[in-house]
């Protein structure tokens, strides 16, 4: 099992969400977060104050899934988030130990696998 | 005929309730679109109190008001010139110039409904105001202006039916056409950032729509107090019926719907306010929810993106409040006005068709022309980056909800 972190833009949610949907990938978990990256800071005016806007509001995504899942859900992600611009974001996937589901007490693959899904 | 006190002073009152009109609007449209977009949807309305403001000082009010032909006036008041003290009616003519701005000011506001979320503030801007000197004064010498050839052919609108709200919405669906959906339309739902800010600009409208349309009595007469009546029964009439639609189709009256209700109910009555009955107020209310109420719900299932529904509430709710202005008229109740079909008098019904017709056609021709001109030097819509990012920092460099985490002042408005 790995779990995938997505950092994104929030105008790309929508699309990625529905992308994800679309590969079948059914239980995540998104916050808004605020970031840095490499991207050009946002200038902004207030009356006679400019300031920088140092932080980008940003969406994450955190998704639990079986080995042979990685892939899709990465592919959709990176399809549906790219513009082309700096400031898409990053997509970090990562080993994991354990996962349980709390209703059942299933583990592991079984607890990453939608409800009415085999899990092989 | 001599300057009277009391119809000044209602029209000092009525002139700044129109005035607020404007920025009401603004609250009415920005609460309907999405957070990144909401400060550059109210400096849509905001903006035309500025340039169609002063475009109307300097040029459209002698377009609109001038003594020269049947189809537009003259230049005798060009920046101003010859507007003094003396009486206009029975208030002064600088009175009657400001109180006639207001009007040019929230009809160019109006007409931003059916772009916002993805026009550039620019050339908006550019429209707007070209807009209000080339199609909003005519079509408004037309009408009130003297010797327009529709009032002269009797054609009845005592606040504005025609003029503004018929007038704003052909040049709305030509805008929404020519500029574009955006991006995300149909695509993805795009929800209301702020409700209360739209029941608050609907509120804010009706209370500023006495100025629009007891004022347009241009006295503290009976007409005006018959205008201001008929002002707010018609209205209740549509919350009535808008909330009973809203029940029936999802069992729930919602608050956007009671909002727009409202104004629907406010446009259609805005043709007929001096000129009917306040028991056929009340049934043009009632009957003007209808066609607007589910224009709107068929609209939303076409490719049309008349994002905040300019076209629903003002076209329809303009189209049937002229046609049934024609049908409710009494002269018994204005001796100004005219007999309807209702008294028998079934011409005057064609009359308003006439007068619907022309503005149409000439409003949504002529809009298309302003945009394909303005279309030759810059282009209408943000790109697809910055409508994704939002026009509120790609075109004004804010946000309305800034929290300032990691913002760092900068002196001088240096960027290094």
């Amino acid at each position: 099992m790995k779990l995938v972190v997505a950092v994104i833009r929030p105008e790309s949610l929508n699309a990625v969400l529905e992308a994800l949907f679309r590969t079948n990938v059914a239980g995540l978990t998104i916050s808004r977060v605020q970031g840095h990256g490499g991207e050009i800071e946002r200038v902004e005016t207030y009356r006679g104050t400019t300031v920088k806007m140092e932080l980008t509001e940003k969406v994450r995504l955190d998704i639990g899934v079986s080995n042979h899942f990685v892939e899709p859900t990465v592919n959709a992600i990176m399809a549906a988030a790219r513009t082309g611009d700096v400031g898409d974001g990053k997509i970090f996937v990562l080993p994991v130990e354990r996962v349980y589901r709390i209703r059942t007490g299933e583990e592991d693959r079984a607890a990453v696998t939608p409800v009415g899904v085999p899990s092989d | 005929m001599a300057i009277n006190g009391s119809d000044t002073a209602w029209l000092l009152v009525s002139t700044a309730l129109v005035l607020m009109m404007t920025p009401a609007l603004g609250f009415f449209y920005g609460g309907m679109v999405r957070a990144k977009n909401a400060l550059n949807t109210l400096m849509m309305s905001f903006s035309a109190l500025g340039f169609v403001g002063l475009a109307w000082a300097l040029f459209g009010y002698s377009v609109a008001f001038g003594h020269a032909s049947p189809l537009c006036g003259g230049g005798e008041y060009v920046f101003l010139r010859g507007v003094g003290l003396e009486a206009q009616g029975t208030i002064p003519h600088v009175l009657f110039f400001a109180y006639q701005g207001t009007f040019a000011i929230i009809t160019a506001a109006l007409i931003s409904g059916a772009i916002v979320e993805r026009m550039r503030f620019g050339p908006y801007v550019a429209f707007i105001t070209l807009w209000s000197l080339i199609v909003y004064a005519p079509v408004a010498h037309w009408v009130w202006g003297n010797g327009g050839w529709l009032s002269k052919l009797g054609a009845l609108d005592f606040a504005g039916g025609t003029v503004v709200h018929i007038n704003a919405a052909a040049a709305a669906l030509v805008c929404a056409v020519v500029v574009g959906s955006r991006k995300d339309y149909a695509r993805q739902a795009m929800l209301p950032q702020n409700v209360p800010f739209t029941l608050l600009g609907a509120g804010l409208l009706w209370m500023g729509w006495f100025g629009f349309n007891a004022g347009s009595a241009l006295a503290a007469n009976q007409t005006a107090a018959l205008a201001f009546t008929n002002t707010m029964l018609a209205p209740t009439a549509t919350l009535v019926v808008w909330t009973m639609l809203d029940l029936v189709r999802n069992s729930k009256a919602t608050a956007v719907g009671a909002a727009t209700g409202i104004v629907v109910g406010l446009v259609a009555v805005t043709p007929a306010a001096g000129f009917i009955s306040p028991r056929a107020a009340i049934v043009l209310g009632f009957v003007a929810a209808f066609p607007s109420y589910f224009a709107l719900l068929y609209r939303a299932r076409t490719r049309l993106d008349d994002s905040l529904d300019v076209v629903a509430a003002h076209g329809v709710g303009g189209v049937v409040g002229a046609l049934m202005t024609g049908i409710l008229a009494r002269k018994s109740w204005n001796a100004a006005g005219a007999d309807g079909a209702m008294a028998g008098h079934w011409s005057q019904l064609g009359v308003q068709a006439i007068a619907i017709a022309a503005t149409l056609l000439y409003s949504g021709a002529l809009t298309f022309v302003i945009l394909k001109a303005i279309a030759l030097v810059t282009s209408l819509r943000a790109t697809v980056r910055e409508e994704g990012l939002g026009l509120d920092f790609s075109q004004h460099g804010e946000e309305a909800y800034s929290r300032g985490e990691g913002a760092i002042l900068l002196l001088d408005g240096r960027t290094d």
